[in-house]
């Protein structure tokens, strides 16, 4: 007769308070299996977007994920400029770069925070978010709005970089940068942290690579993918940046890559400010021809990819939308394998997973021992309670 | 000719190319071929799957399978054509676990059957208050205006 | 006499945050107002981890079919009074979603809304405004 029992638990996403998505199946304290439900948070989009026109569509599609909102409107009219064959001009290719690198700060921020609560530390969780405020001034500033920001259109972005608005872009950055170096260097120098991160959620590079998953969770495992590298667009081509691997593949490695990234996403905005280029922001399509188009850009997550499919008329006739934790977060099966319980929770929030952007949808329920949100959260403080003991 | 395009025709005689741009390639091959094609592409040219898209065209329901060649940037994809009557395409899940989400998606939203899939069971759509025999990004799927009420 | 179980609502309402089918702006926007900047634990709200324990609550989200018993379930497990806010443009009127064959929404079709915020996302000032007003028709 299996000691295996069931443990059905709740979203680990602070954010989610629907109930239960994963299924730990566990035998004594060790997970040996993982059933993961979506579901929750289907919303239909792919059904919706061939009723918008062109330029209607980066709206819609921009409310796919509150936090990786200028990700998926780049991907879709990156995948409309490939089928008309046309590039944005200088000065909007680097407005939409300075866009897209500022949002990969504030959603590593968001991450530092979330992780931060996980392992019990929610100092952590309201500096890092305190400091992502400065970040989201400045995207008011120069879009109009904190989140939702509509700063792409196919040909161009919509809104200008005035030259008065440049210095308070760079004193966010500044501030961004001191704090990030000091979340940094307090996680990478911690004992406790990195006894708590380290050899948890371990993916294997093999495993990363059969699961074709994306992103820091990638380059925390040794894969090394990046869409600004490998197919660069914008101001890609010409502004050098490095991309960050770890090889363990564990939660701390990819804390470390998230961290740095984020360094290297200041120095990019900072030298596309230093060269923004004179010129229209946007380059005037007047149709688009039949055909098909993908756009992929890396997004905070990993590469969010958007197939366009046009019949020459202004709405297309298939909008595929696929976002990287739709890769990632099916890799959990492999990842909390072997671990406790109480890594359970951190291992399924390190690939910073996005159940709206998985789900365009989202999760589920079962009946015997319930384990909520809550539940998981308390479990992951406890550990590290042990494991300060230990210092 | 690129070495993967060469490669593959080797092994696909049939396979038609169409190259939108140097970094786009849509090569259509018979569906009894897919398997083979993309395993070749995903273990001996080592590229990654991006993801799938199943469309109801007017002749069939075509699967795209979208390979990306990170080393150089360009973009694979396989384009299979299954029959109106006759959705089946073999599963690739069995040997690639990134293939396992995406077809049972395109089964439950397009009705596309995926022979060998280890576990076809719906992904995204309720379990108590959905009608499955309904396939919404079908063409022939009945769209509700805002009027209409549930 | 005044209720004293609207009284002490009014002076530190505690809030249990529902998300269904949301793109998580609005519920980001939420968690912000517990952060630094807006602090909204000095006016007494507490984002509690039960409905149980709630006096309102927040909801985001375009409510789909899978979230609705879930959240009516949340509904019957809150204690009455309750106040239900609606957050976000979503759940006022569903908008870019309305047409989708998942949306049952909006959630006045299902839920006594008390207020509703809207906004994509509302900014914090709004929410807590919108909370103000809420608590000050009672």
């Amino acid at each position: 007769m299996s000691s295996r029992r069931i443990v059905p638990i709740g979203p680990y996403h602070p954010l989610q308070e629907e109930p239960e998505f994963f299924k730990l199946i566990v035998e004594g304290e060790t997970v040996v299996d993982l059933e993961i439900n979506l579901g929750y948070n289907h919303r239909g989009h792919e059904f919706i977007s061939p009723e918008l026109t062109y330029d209607q569509i980066p709206f819609l599609v921009e409310r796919i994920c509150g936090i990786c909102s200028n990700s998926h409107p780049l991907a879709t009219v990156l995948a409309v400029e490939d089928i008309c064959g046309i590039k944005a001009p200088p000065r909007g290719a680097y407005i939409r770069t300075i866009v897209h690198e500022l949002e990969r700060v504030h959603s590593h921020l968001l991450w530092v925070g979330l992780a931060g609560h996980f392992i019990g530390y929610n100092t952590v969780w309201m500096w890092a978010w305190r400091y992502r405020e400065h970040i989201l001034e400045v995207f008011e500033m120069i879009t109009g709005n904190r989140n939702h920001y509509a700063a792409n259109k196919p040909g161009g972005t919509r809104r200008d970089i005035l030259p008065e608005q440049i210095p308070q872009i760079l004193a966010a950055l500044s501030v961004a940068e001191k704090k990030t170096m000091m979340l940094t260097n307090a996680v990478l120098d911690d004992p406790v942290i990195r006894a708590r991160l380290e050899r948890v959620g371990v993916l294997t590079r093999e495993q990363a690579v059969a699961y074709s998953v994306l992103g820091p969770t990638a380059r925390g495992s040794g894969y090394d993918i990046d869409v600004r590298r490998d197919e660069p667009w914008d101001a890609y081509g010409e502004i050098p940046f490095n991309v960050i691997v770890c090889k363990e593949g564990d939660v701390f490695a990819k804390a470390k890559v998230r961290l740095l990234e984020t360094f290297e996403s200041i120095r990019i905005i900072r030298e596309c400010l230093s060269k923004l280029p004179d010129g229209p922001i946007e380059a005037r399509i007047d149709e688009v021809p039949p055909g098909e188009g993908i756009g992929h850009a890396e997004a905070p997550r990993g590469e969010v990819f958007h197939y366009m499919r046009s019949d020459g008329t202004n709405r297309p006739l298939r909008h595929k939308v696929r976002a990287p934790s739709y890769m990632n977060i099916a890799s959990n099966v492999v990842a909390v394998k072997g671990g406790s319980i109480a890594d359970a929770a951190l291992t399924l929030a390190a690939v910073d997973p996005c159940y709206c952007c998985t789900e365009r949808m989202a999760a589920f329920e079962d009946g015997k021992l319930k384990l909520t949100g809550k539940d998981l959260l308390r479990l992951s403080w406890q550990k590290t309670e042990q494991i300060k003991e230990r210092f | 000719m690129r070495e993967a395009e060469a490669g593959l025709k080797q092994r696909v005689p049939e396979a038609e190319v169409f190259e939108h741009n140097p970094r786009r390639l849509y090569i259509r091959i018979p569906r009894e071929r897919l398997t083979e094609a993309a395993k070749f592409l995903h273990r001996e040219r080592g590229m990654r799957l991006a993801i799938c898209t199943g469309i109801d065209t007017r002749e069939g329901f075509e699967v795209l399978y979208h390979f990306s060649e990170d080393t150089t940037g360009t973009m694979y994809t396989l384009k299979v054509l299954a029959p109106k009557d006759d959705p089946r395409v073999d599963s690739q899940a069995p040997w690639f676990p990134a293939a396992d989400w995406i077809e049972r998606e395109m089964h439950e939203l397009l009705g596309i059957d995926f022979p060998g899939h280890p576990n076809m069971i719906p992904l995204l759509t309720s379990d108590t208050d959905w009608d499955k025999s309904k396939y919404p990004l079908r063409r022939d799927y009945e769209r509700r205006n805002e009027a209409h009420e549930q | 006499m005044k209720d004293p179980r609207i009284w002490g609502l009014k002076k530190s309402p505690w809030v249990y945050h529902v998300a269904a089918a949301a793109c998580n702006n609005c519920d980001i926007e939420i968690l912000e107002l517990l952060t630094p900047r807006y602090d909204v634990e000095r006016f007494g709200v507490v984002l509690v981890g039960s409905p149980r324990h709630a006096d309102a609550l927040l909801v985001t989200g375009v409510l789909n079919r899978k979230s609705l018993p879930r959240v009516l379930e949340v509904y019957e497990q809150t204690p009455k009074p309750c106040l239900v806010i609606c957050i976000g443009t979503c759940t006022c009127g569903n908008q870019l979603f309305r047409n989708s064959y998942n949306a049952v929404g909006p959630y006045d079709r299902h839920l006594p809304v008390s207020a509703y915020i809207p906004g994509c996302p509302p900014k914090p000032e709004a929410m807590i405004l919108g909370v103000v007003k809420a608590l000050s028709k009672l």
